[in-house]
């Protein structure tokens, strides 16, 4: 049973860091249509991880709730990849900061949808009925939100020159991270083994041909996914995660009990 | 940026509310292309389930009345009430029309 928590909290903790993430946007965004259809995206995800944490929670029993799940964790806690907690910007030396990249947002939220597609979609079949149903509603949003980075990536690599640069600085930023999606981790072997999950190399044939397919068409070259090999699924996260939790988790934090 | 960004046309959008009704003009939006348009029509006036079916046009293939014609154009229809049909009565089961 405990797996089958951790395998929950794995899929319901990706939703809500790169809901969180995401909503970062909102209020800035390039245009004010480009800012709704972002914090859709935000609300689709920490819609469809508020269901993941009910089911985690009602398994779990005791005092347990989405909020305690969601707003009582810390870092180490939480088993989402550590693509999704990276900030919309590459990489910066100590503590330097930078504005915002829309071509980072895009690119991370392109290589998740085109995973979770598949995943959603295989998950429908899950002998867990309720992670079914919640794959069932899931995987018309996410049809969605592939469409939507995907025609954006399109735009952006096969648009101006800068646009393009950018875009392929983003990719060449985020595709190693990817490799995470691939490894084994106890929770993933044993809910597949249960028939609960997907056992995720069986989807890696069908995700890089949507992703070479994209990549094609927008003009971007695939890099190498190779070196650092990030494991925040297993709960070793980058030193962003902790910056995310503390926006996201101050406010229940200081009012544990407070609600309108 | 700011160049292309002012360079994304208009667009208008009109939302069918559901099947059977018409599709009625909801507001506007700037996109880059229609595709895009329909795209943001989407996610800015369908968000709480107000349609089942877009259409997007450019606005400015919309000609318009101009609001200095209106004396012309409108005013002379105001004293003609015979063209209304309230002389007589739909019974109840034609339904909405």
């Amino acid at each position: 049973m405990t797996s089958h928590v951790d395998y929950l909290l794995h899929l319901a903790d990706n939703a809500l860091v790169l809901g969180q993430r995401n909503a970062e946007w909102c209020g800035h965004g390039p245009v004010l249509e480009e800012d709704i259809a972002l914090a859709n995206v935000s609300l689709d995800l920490i819609g469809q991880a508020r269901l993941l944490y009910q089911l985690a929670a009602q398994l779990s029993g005791g005092e347990v709730s989405e909020n305690t799940l969601a707003y009582f964790r810390d870092v180490a806690d939480f088993r989402n990849y550590t693509l999704l907690e990276l900030p919309h910007h590459g990489p910066l030396a100590a503590n330097a900061a930078a504005d915002r990249d829309y071509a980072t947002t895009i690119v991370c939220n392109f290589l998740y949808s085109a995973l979770m597609a598949l995943l959603w979609e295989a998950l429908q079949k899950s002998q867990d009925a309720q992670l079914a149903a919640i794959a069932a509603k899931s995987q018309k949003e996410v049809r969605y939100h592939l469409r939507y980075s995907r025609d954006w990536l399109l735009r952006l690599g096969d648009g101006t020159e800068e646009s393009h640069r950018r875009a392929q600085a983003a990719l060449d930023h985020l595709m190693p991270y990817t490799q995470e999606f691939w490894i084994d981790s106890q929770p993933e072997s044993e809910a597949s083994a249960a028939g609960v999950g997907v056992d995720l190399k069986s989807l890696k044939a069908d995700w890089d041909s949507i992703v070479d397919q994209a990549l094609r068409e927008a003009t971007l070259d695939r890099s190498t996914a190779a070196g650092y090999l990030s494991q925040g699924k297993m709960g070793q996260h980058s030193e962003h995660l902790g910056y995310l939790l503390g926006e996201m988790q101050s406010l229940p934090r200081a009012h544990p009990d407070g609600c309108w | 940026m700011t160049i292309e960004l002012k360079n994304w046309p208009l667009w208008e959008v009109f939302v069918r509310s559901k099947q059977g009704l018409e599709h009625k003009h909801c507001g506007s939006l700037h996109a880059a292309d229609a595709q895009q348009a329909l795209q943001m029509a989407r996610d800015v006036y369908t968000r709480r389930q107000e349609g089942v079916s877009i259409w997007v046009l450019p606005s400015a293939s919309i000609t318009a009345s101009a609001p200095d014609d209106k004396a012309e154009f409108f005013d002379p229809m105001a004293d003609k009430i015979y063209r209304h049909p309230t002389f007589y009565e739909i019974p109840d089961e034609v339904g909405y029309m």
